[in-house]
Order: structure tokens, then C-alpha cells, then sequence
């Protein structure tokens, strides 16, 4: 663990310390499993946005991909019949084949990262509304993938799935970000692409791989996402959930600069996101106060950890 | 008997694990160019900065025309008419010359509208420059200017500040010589009219010719001043080092093996027209020498996969390279130490053992997962070779000496067992020492066979380090000479032919 993430995960605890303090709700088994489950689903795209931060790059436009493939999926399942199998590899594949598009325009045409996402966050919600007439998709009752629904809602042993689902993916792009070969790249690329490419490394591979990632990570919470909630609106699904993830990449050590950032870091980002957010719940603060609060403690995170990491450098020399 | 300008006295600072100043005494007068010797880290940077007001002394005492001075920052330096020019030039690329000039401090007209005065800007602008003799162009985009170019418009811009002490950090590192020689003019004359003038360099020779007076530091404490009729690189040299320097020792003419590296016709993007055929042969080193501009950079990156080669081939060992990227060349045994160490040459926030395995890191791989104590074991190996000094294989780049960032960016291809390795200026911001370590890396290299090529505008270097140098202008080999006809006058003529 690094010292950005024992701050992290220290922030949390304290984070949950003052809401079970405020509220004893907060400790309840069901309260806990809703927020885990809650954290599974936006941990998974958030990893894969961290991992485009990290070479410096950003990614808006998983929250539209989120929409677009869940109308997706549910109209291959129940309008078209497609057997579920297919449905969820056409599902992913098309997440993958997205991130590619995105990661071919901005290491081939050198296009920057946020205009090409902002665009794909327009196309993708325009498309999804276009496909879906603009009207909610569902999965009924869903006789024939229930299996798919306890993917989504159930558990094992009280532990969400979806929660039990990013701890798989947590640790398979932890060994890729922080074991493996791809993942040295990854940070050097990020750092100083011009010394990574004078060193033989093929960044544009590395770029366009880390968005590849992306839109993989996103289809499959979009897939989650979609049984969990059973009630697909074009308009509305998937709303911010780009800054969502950008939020709990930074909030968990990631550098917009890029070069920086854990996969540890980015899942207690999106963890004390939830929790910020199980607060405005648990405390009866208005709903509609909900980003409000979020903005304002991570601001304040943000100054404070200005402030002190000046402090500690000033005591240091 | 000139006027005391100013008069540094007993400074001490310390950063955490070092003193890199020990109670250093300096002074310099109205009217003098006063040169500032040392290896580096021997506390010259430090010093300065505390005299430009970025770092604060810990004790001692700046007196600035007799009177105690306390700064609190750059702003206070300026005041006080003290201007920096730094290695790093701070100017904006994309603003013009008056812009650049007047950077920060603005002229306004139209009261509190406070829009621009352009023709301020630009007629004082004009007059800043005739201040130095140099004529331009105000409304010059500073990009479409030369290194030197931009050097006079900094100049410019400490002047028109009224500063009457200049300092100047490594101010040629970048400048072809015959820009240098026009620089020194102008100090030359800003002498006479009275600005006093801090040099900061490794090269001892431009020391030789400018300077009033030498101050030499050592380990951050005083060691020593050379007076005007005193000065001499060895007397220098020896201060420096803290022991007499010993001459490079002459070589007998080694036979030369067969041809590793072929260049035929190879045209690069700079110089469409010209074309370039080389050839290196094993275990020798191949200088290229050459004026800044003229076309070196260029080959060498055409070789190694990174810039544009328009047509022609390079063959290695006899088979024609297919190389379309730096990853190519390197696969091939090709590999750059590139004159931007910072930028191209190492990834300075990351630490030694990711610098080292970087191109090679696949080979201290099982399934794509690095495997960690292989890795370091081979990063270990490395750098007991090439002596990088450092406590830790997990020191950030950064945090190492220009000498020892260079080691690094070399030692990154040696566990490639390169066929071929390009310099491109190995030891441009390197101290005495290290340079004299680099150039022994260098030869080891040649004497386990290694075709090397070595790029450098420092003439003394091409001359002592290399068994031919050939000698580029304007994108093309003006001539190849042998370890024999290889004089620094000979070089210099083909450079200018």
C-alpha cells in the first residue's frame, strides 16, 4: 500500500466512523450489503477510468456506454430473443470495440481525450435514446436469466455480487497495473510518453489499450447496472457516472496528470463516494443536496490535502 | 578601483541530508564578469539562487552596494536590480519579442482599462535590444528565433528591468560557437558600461577567455580564486577536481573491425536535399561533429527509428534494417542515448530500476508479470558497472546528478547487449568528473565491440574520444578525418565549410 492509499483508507474509516456515530442505521446488514453492492457496480468502470487517467488521458464516456449497452442488452434478451451467452459477449465486445474506436482516434489522429469522450458521451446517449425510443427498457420478470439477475441483486455468504464481482476484477487489474509489463508501460507512458517511446515501448498500444479497458470495465457495470436496476430510461441511465469514476480516481490518488494512481486507491475512491452518499440518506439531508455534499467534502479533501502535504514538505526542508 | 556591488559573505543553507553551502564568501564590482566554477552539486545553483531570492540563506550576510539586503523572493531580487538568465530560458515560445520582453510588467494606456500599449511595448522593446547591439524584429514569434537569438532577448529583457548584475547559467550549453563568440560580445560590452556579471560554466575554455576572475567551489564551501593573469583550464581544473587533471592519454590507432552499421544515401526531413552515407565499423567510436543545426540529431534519430528518413538505407551488418520505429531499432540492436536527457533520454519521476528495465522489461517477465527480484538483481548489476551513485535503486531519477540521470539513460540498453549505440551530445550539463567516467564508458563500450557513434559540438571531446570523426554541415558529411589529421582547427573548418 502506498501512503495516498493509508490516507485514503483512513479517510473512509473516519468517514464511516462519523455516520455510524450519527446514525446506527448505518451499521445494519442491509445498509452495509446495499452499499457494497453499490460500490461494486461503480468500482468496476471506475477502475477501468482510473487506468486511462493514469496515462494521462480521461474517459467521459462510460455513463452514455453504461446506457446504451444496457438498452442493448435488454432488447437482444427480451425483443430479440438472443440466448443470454450471446447477448452478454455481443454486450462486452461492443464496450471493447468502443474504447478501441476511442483509443485508435486519439493515438492515431492525435485527437485529445476529452474531446473524443465528450463525443462519445453525446453519440452513446443519443444512440441509446434513438435504439429505445426513448422509452424504458426492463427485463420484465426475467424467466430464463435469473442466473443474470443473481449476478446483479444476489449475493454469496451476504456479500453482494457485484461487490464480489470487483473484487475479481479489482485484483486482476491490480496484477495488470501493478505486476505486469503492460503496467510499467502504462506509468512510463503517463509520465513522459517521448522517453517511453525513445525507450521502445509502443505507447500508442499502451494508450489505446488502457481505453480498450475502459469500455470493457464499463460493459460489463453496464451489464450488472442494468439487472440491477431492471428499469433501463435512455435519457437518465447512466448519468454522471463518468464523474463518478473520474471522482474516485482522484479522490483515491490518481494524477489528471497522469503517472500516478493505484488500483487500491481508485476502489476506496469510489467506496467513500457511496458512503458520502449513504450519508445524505441515512441523515435526512435533502436528496437533492446529494452532489452538493460530495462536491464539497471532496473540495475540502482536496484543500486539506494541499495544506498538510505543504506542511509536511515545509517540516521536511 | 571598481566599486563593490556586491559583497555575499559566511552564506550557509542545508536541505535535508546536505549542506550545499558552507559559509561561501562572493563578491563581484561594478564592471566585471566574475565566472563561477564547480563540479556539479559543488553548490553553484544553490548559491545563486539565493542571490536571485529563490532560496533564503540559512546565515551570512548579502550586502548589495554596502547595505544589508534581505529578500523574500525573485520580486525583491529584481528590484534590487539583480536579473537571471537561466539554463532553461523563461520565455513564452508562442508570444513575440516585446511580449516576451515585457512579461508581467506590461505597459498600459487608456487609464483604468489598462489595455496593452503595444507601440510602448514594441519601441522600448527595440531599444532594450540596441542597449546589446541586436537587431530584431519585435513582433517575432520567440519560436521563429534561434537559441542564441532568444538568449539576447532574455538579456534584453534583465536589462530593460534595469538590472546592473547579471547572472548567467550555462548560457552557450545550447549555442553553436559562433553564437557564443557573438554572446561574449555583448557581456564585453555590458562590462565596460559598467553591469556586473556572474558566469556560470563547465566550460573552462570560455572561462579562460571572458572572465575577470574565477571563483571555484568544492563540496559547497569555497575553493579557491583564480585572478585574471592566473586563470588557466588546468589551474581551474585542478580546484575543481581538488587534484592536478590528467591529460587523456593518447591511443594507438586501433585496427579497424569489419563494418557494423552502413549508412547509404539516407535523407532526413530537416535536409531533404542532402544526402548522408556513413559507415561504423565494430569496436570503433565514430565522432560527428558539427555546428548546432547542422543536420546530426537528425541522422541520428533517422538511425534509430525516430525521425523521418526520406529515402536511403541502413544496413546492419550487412542486411538492410526495416526500421520503422525506435522499437524496431532497438530489437535490432540500435540504440540512442538521446541530448535531451530529461525529455527523451529517462522518465525522471520514476525510479532507477523502472528507468533500467524499461526497453527490456518483457526478458524479466514469466507470463507478462515482472518478475521483481530478477529485475532488480539485473538493475544491481547494472549500475555497480556504470558506478551510478545512489543509496537506493528506488531513487527517483529526478533526484540524481546530470551525470548519474546519464548513466542511467546508458544503462537502460545494456542488458540489450546493443550492436550499435548513438550519443547525442553524452556529456552536454555533466561535470568535470563524470564526464571524464562517461567517456570511459564509453570506450569500454567500443572495446567490446560495440560500434559507437558519438555526436558532440565539444570539440575537445570529439577530438580525444573518437577514432574518426566525421564533420556534418548543412545536412551533409563534409569529411571524415582520421585519428591522425583529427585537430580541432581541422574540425572547424569542415563545420563552417
Amino acid at each position: 500500500m502506498t501512503r495516498k492509499d493509508v490516507t485514503v483508507l483512513l479517510l473512509l474509516a473516519a468517514l464511516c466512523a462519523v455516520v455510524a456515530t450519527a446514525s446506527p442505521q448505518f451499521l445494519s446488514v442491509t445498509n452495509l450489503q446495499n452499499i457494497a453492492r453499490l460500490v461494486g457496480m461503480y468500482g468496476i468502470f471506475s477502475i477501468g477510468v482510473g487506468i486511462v487517467i493514469i496515462t494521462g488521458g480521461i474517459d467521459l464516456s462510460v455513463g452514455s456506454i453504461c446506457a446504451l449497452l444496457g438498452v442493448l442488452l435488454s432488447m437482444m434478451l427480451v425483443e430479440w430473443d438472443w440466448p443470454a451467452g450471446l447477448a452478454l459477449a455481443s454486450v462486452v465486445a461492443l464496450g471493447a470495440a468502443v474504447g478501441a474506436a476511442h483509443g485508435l482516434l486519439i493515438t492515431r489522429l492525435r485527437l485529445q481525450p476529452f474531446i473524443v469522450t465528450l463525443c462519445g458521451l453525446l453519440l452513446y446517449r443519443g444512440a441509446a435514446r434513438y435504439i429505445a425510443r426513448d422509452s424504458t427498457k426492463g427485463f420484465g420478470t426475467g424467466e430464463g436469466f435469473a442466473w443474470l439477475r443473481a449476478a446483479a441483486s444476489g449475493s454469496v455468504g451476504g456479500i453482494p455480487m457485484p461487490f464480489v464481482i470487483m473484487c475479481v476484477v479489482g485484483a486482476l487489474a491490480w496484477l495488470l497495473v501493478h505486476r505486469s509489463v503492460y503496467g510499467r508501460h502504462l506509468f512510463a507512458v503517463g509520465h513522459n510518453e517521448v522517453a517511453s517511446r525513445y525507450s521502445g515501448v509502443r505507447t500508442r498500444a499502451v494508450v489505446a489499450g488502457a481505453y480498450v479497458t475502459s469500455g470493457t470495465l464499463a460493459a460489463v457495470s453496464a451489464i450488472i447496472i442494468a439487472f440491477y436496476t431492471n428499469s433501463i430510461s435512455p435519457a437518465s441511465h447512466g448519468n454522471f457516472y463518468e464523474l463518478y469514476a473520474i471522482a474516485a480516481a482522484v479522490v483515491g490518488g490518481c494524477s489528471l496528470r497522469g503517472g500516478e494512481g493505484t488500483i487500491l486507491g481508485i476502489v476506496l475512491g469510489a467506496a467513500l463516494l457511496q458512503v458520502l452518499r449513504n450519508l445524505v440518506n441515512l441523515l435526512d439531508i435533502p436528496g437533492s443536496l446529494d452532489f452538493a455534499v460530495m462536491g464539497a467534502v471532496i473540495l475540502i479533501g482536496a484543500v486539506a490535502d494541499h495544506v498538510f502535504g505543504r506542511a509536511g514538505q515545509d517540516t521536511n526542508g | 578601483m571598481p566599486v563593490s556591488l556586491l559583497q555575499m559573505s559566511a552564506i550557509s543553507k542545508r536541505f535535508p541530508g546536505v549542506v550545499a553551502l558552507d559559509r561561501v564568501d562572493f563578491d563581484l564590482s561594478a564592471g566585471e564578469i566574475a565566472a563561477l566554477v564547480g563540479e556539479n552539486g559543488a553548490g553553484k545553483s544553490t548559491l545563486m539562487k539565493v542571490l536571485a531570492g529563490i532560496h533564503r540563506a540559512d546565515s551570512g550576510e548579502i550586502r548589495i552596494d554596502g547595505a544589508t539586503v534581505d529578500m523574500h523572493g525573485p520580486v525583491d531580487a529584481a528590484r534590487l536590480g539583480i536579473g537571471v538568465i537561466h539554463q532553461e530560458r523563461e520565455l513564452i515560445d508562442t508570444l513575440d519579442v516585446a511580449g516576451n520582453v515585457f512579461l508581467g510588467r506590461e505597459p498600459t494606456r487608456g487609464g483604468p482599462l489598462r489595455f496593452l500599449d503595444r507601440r510602448r511595448m514594441h519601441a522600448d522593446t527595440t531599444r532594450a535590444l540596441a542597449r546589446i547591439g541586436v537587431e530584431l524584429r519585435t513582433s517575432t514569434p520567440l519560436r521563429g528565433l534561434s537559441a542564441a537569438q532568444q538568449q539576447l532577448v532574455a538579456i534584453a529583457r534583465a536589462l530593460s528591468m534595469n538590472a546592473r548584475l547579471l547572472i548567467l547559467d550555462e548560457p552557450t550549453a545550447t549555442l553553436p560557437s559562433s553564437d557564443a563568440a557573438r554572446l561574449f560580445d555583448v557581456l564585453r560590452d555590458l562590462r565596460s558600461s559598467g553591469t556586473a556579471i556572474v558566469y556560470i560554466s563547465h566550460r573552462l575554455k570560455e572561462v579562460e577567455r571572458l572572465a575577470d576572475r574565477a571563483v571555484v567551489l568544492r563540496d559547497g564551501r569555497n575553493a579557491g580564486m583564480l585572478p585574471r593573469d592566473a586563470l588557466s583550464r588546468d589551474r581551474l581544473v585542478q580546484l575543481m577536481v581538488g587534484r592536478a587533471f590528467e591529460p587523456p592519454s593518447i591511443r594507438p590507432e586501433a585496427p579497424a573491425g569489419p563494418v557494423v552499421l552502413q549508412i547509404e544515401r539516407v535523407r532526413t526531413g530537416r535536409y531533404p536535399d542532402a544526402e548522408v552515407s556513413l559507415a561504423v565499423h565494430r569496436g570503433e567510436v565514430l565522432g560527428i561533429a558539427g555546428l548546432i543545426g547542422s543536420g546530426r540529431t537528425e541522422l541520428a534519430e533517422a538511425i534509430c527509428g525516430l525521425g523521418v528518413r526520406l529515402s536511403g538505407r541502413i544496413l546492419l551488418e550487412g542486411r538492410p534494417l526495416p526500421i520503422g520505429s525506435a522499437r524496431d531499432a532497438i530489437r535490432h540492436g540500435v540504440c540512442l542515448v538521446p541530448e535531451d536527457r530529461r525529455r527523451c533520454g529517462v522518465v525522471a519521476e520514476m525510479s532507477i530500476r523502472e528507468n533500467v528495465t524499461l526497453p527490456a522489461l518483457a526478458s524479466y517477465a514469466r507470463a507478462g508479470l515482472v518478475a521483481r527480484r530478477l529485475e532488480a538483481e539485473a538493475v544491481r548489476r547494472i549500475t555497480t558497472a556504470l558506478e551510478v551513485k545512489t543509496a537506493s535503486i528506488e531513487t527517483p531519477v529526478a533526484a540524481l546528478s546530470g551525470g548519474n540521470q546519464q548513466r542511467v539513460a546508458l544503462g537502460k540498453w545494456l542488458a540489450l547487449r546493443p550492436r550499435v549505440i548513438v550519443f547525442d551530445e553524452p556529456t552536454q550539463g555533466v561535470d568535470v568528473r563524470a564526464k571524464v567516467e562517461i567517456h570511459r564508458l564509453i570506450r569500454g563500450l567500443a572495446d567490446q565491440g560495440t560500434a559507437v557513434v558519438m555526436i558532440s559540438s565539444d570539440l575537445e571531446e570529439i577530438v580525444a574520444e573518437s577514432d574518426r570523426v566525421a564533420v556534418m554541415h548543412d545536412g551533409r558529411v563534409t569529411g571524415i578525418l582520421s585519428r591522425a589529421d583529427c585537430t580541432p582547427e581541422a574540425v572547424m573548418q569542415l563545420a563552417v565549410a
